[in-house]
């Protein structure tokens, strides 16, 4: 996405050394207005605690060690999750972009089951493996897989056929073909689908462990909303919402790695 | 205004490109000795694609080293008998021959497009040329020398994409004679590139072409540049040769000289009475 974000910008438009700063002014202002509305009394504190009362909560929580291990479990579920559903994903689209046959046999199944909403599944999934780790697991792992599924193949398909018969005609293996044309030629599209998944990878867990789970950020902030701990309930969403954002940039981090060649990573 | 000026800038800035080609050697007057070349011997090939038969037996001998140039409409062919000349597409019926054992690296062909991986630099663009090669210790040293003869030597350790279309084409073209190459085709190399760079490329292969001695094959619509360049144009419509014309003019051509112009102008009209007929 941010591919797209600088491709349609023309250059003189991009701000370099302001562009760290500018994007956090949106944030700060809103604090700031929501910690003076809540302190004169225009929005009632049942309905929304103040910014300051939210860091007191979150500091209360870490110094118990209740935050760091919720954030930790989360995490953790979030990451393993990722892993599994993204391998299986990367697997299946690199075989159904590479073998006819292989396409063949699964595309039509695998596209049948994306039109299920994976959440659909939760009652079934919680008979299935109750409310333990492998539910959480299995939800992140379904959620994730077709992102990365659909982006990778795409990516292999797209690949210039005339970057391919090139390659054939300097007397590339399949391995090195692979290697050196198909797998580089598809990584735009693969991060495309990674960064999806990041966003699917959240909402699920965040999903999953509200309705059924015994630790995690969820049910933090279930476990606040019985005993009306308000401030507790916006710290968790807040907790996502950086999580989220923490997730992207590492993905971002990595592409700008990898596609140093790419024009729209190109300093100047 | 302002538009103007910059116009005015590039040009000039392109005019000197142009003269990239060193003096010394154009001056040069003496036809090198081929030694690297392959002749080449194409019987009866004929080649369709679906009901549509494309070439229509082709009979043509092209001896060791020199540079052919086949010109004729779009759909006449061209590309098609260059492809197979290339290896690229299953020949129906007949036969090529290049009178000795050829490895896939004696045959390189240049297309078009530049075809360079985007995620590679530039020199190691121009190690993927050196095919079964690449792992040799000298791999770089051969790449280097390469791109120092299409005179982009600085430019090795750069991303394609922020060469110009011309740049691209000259890497495209180290690549191709990394290997030292003994039939070289062109598949329109030049057909996007713009007129003053076109005519630097030109330069360029002609002079790579009189270093090495490699057998050349040119497939071009522009009439003018097969005469610029080739020994012999050959004209093909509807899938046969129509026309085998010799080009004498000494080298390097000058290019406009009322000599070359003349030959243009009847293989030019040659082509446009099959217009006519039809």
């Amino acid at each position: 996405m941010s591919l797209i974000d600088s491709v349609s910008l023309p250059r003189n438009f991009r701000l370099t050394r302001m562009d760290g700063l500018i994007q956090w002014i949106l944030p700060l202002a809103i604090i700031a207005i929501w910690q003076v509305a809540t302190v004169t009394g225009f929005v009632p504190t049942r309905v929304l605690p103040a910014p300051s009362d939210v860091v007191l909560a979150g500091w209360k929580l870490l110094l118990s060690g209740e935050l760091i291990r919720n954030i930790w479990v989360s995490f953790w579920r979030a990451s393993i999750g990722f892993l599994i559903g993204g391998s299986i994903g990367f697997a299946f689209g690199l075989a159904n972009g590479l073998s006819q046959l292989s396409a063949r046999l699964t595309d039509t199944m695998l596209q049948m089951v994306r039109n299920l909403p994976h959440l659909a599944l939760i009652p079934l999934v919680i008979l299935w493996f109750g409310i333990d780790e492998s539910a959480k697991l299995f939800l992140v792992a379904l959620g994730v897989f077709f992102p990365i599924y659909l982006n990778t193949l795409h990516g292999i398909r797209t690949v210039d056929p005339q970057l391919i018969e090139m390659g054939r005609i300097y007397g590339m293996s399949d391995g090195e073909l692979f290697r050196r044309v198909i797998f580089p030629g598809a990584l735009p599209s693969i991060f495309v689908g990674i960064r999806f998944a990041l966003g699917i990878m959240w909402l699920t867990l965040i999903v999953a462990e509200t309705i059924a789970a015994s630790s995690g950020l969820g049910y933090m902030a279930m476990q606040a909303r019985e005993f009306m701990l308000i401030d507790v309930v916006v710290l968790s969403i807040l907790i996502y919402a950086l999580l989220g954002k923490l997730a992207d940039s590492a993905s971002r981090v990595l592409e700008r790695a990898t596609l140093a060649w790419h024009p729209a990573f190109q300093k100047r | 205004m302002q538009t103007a000026l910059r116009t005015a800038f590039s040009e000039s800035e392109l005019a000197s490109r142009a003269n990239f080609v060193p003096h010394a050697r154009a001056a040069r007057e003496e036809r090198p000795v081929h030694t690297s070349g392959l002749p080449l011997s194409i019987r009866g090939l004929r080649k369709s694609f679906g009901d549509n038969e494309v070439l229509r037996g082709i009979d043509l001998h092209i001896p060791v080293g020199q540079f052919v140039a086949i010109v004729g409409k779009s759909g006449c062919g061209k590309s098609t008998l260059l492809r197979l000349i290339a290896g690229l597409e299953k020949i129906d019926a007949g036969s090529i021959s290049f009178g000795d054992e050829v490895q896939a690296e004696d045959i390189r062909v240049m297309f078009q497009e530049p075809r360079l991986l985007p995620w590679a630099r530039v020199l190691a663009n121009v190690e993927v040329g050196l095919g079964r090669d690449r792992a040799t210790s000298d791999a770089q040293l051969r790449a280097e020398k390469a791109l120092a003869e299409v005179v982009l030597a600085d430019k090795r350790d750069q991303w394609p994409s922020v060469l110009s279309g011309g740049q691209k084409q000259r890497v495209a073209l180290a690549r191709a004679l990394v290997s030292r190459p003994r039939v070289l085709a062109f598949d329109e190399p030049l057909g996007a590139l713009d007129a003053l760079t076109r005519i630097s490329m030109q330069r360029l292969l002609e002079r790579v072409w009189r270093d090495q001695g490699f057998t050349a094959i040119l497939v071009t619509h522009d009439v003018s540049e097969a005469v610029a360049l080739a020994d012999r144009v050959l004209v093909i419509e509807e899938g046969r040769i129509a026309h085998d014309v010799m080009v004498n003019a000494s080298r390097p051509r000058e290019r406009g000289s009322v000599e070359l112009a003349g030959l243009e102008g009847s293989i030019l009209s040659h082509l446009l009475s099959a217009d006519d007929r039809t």
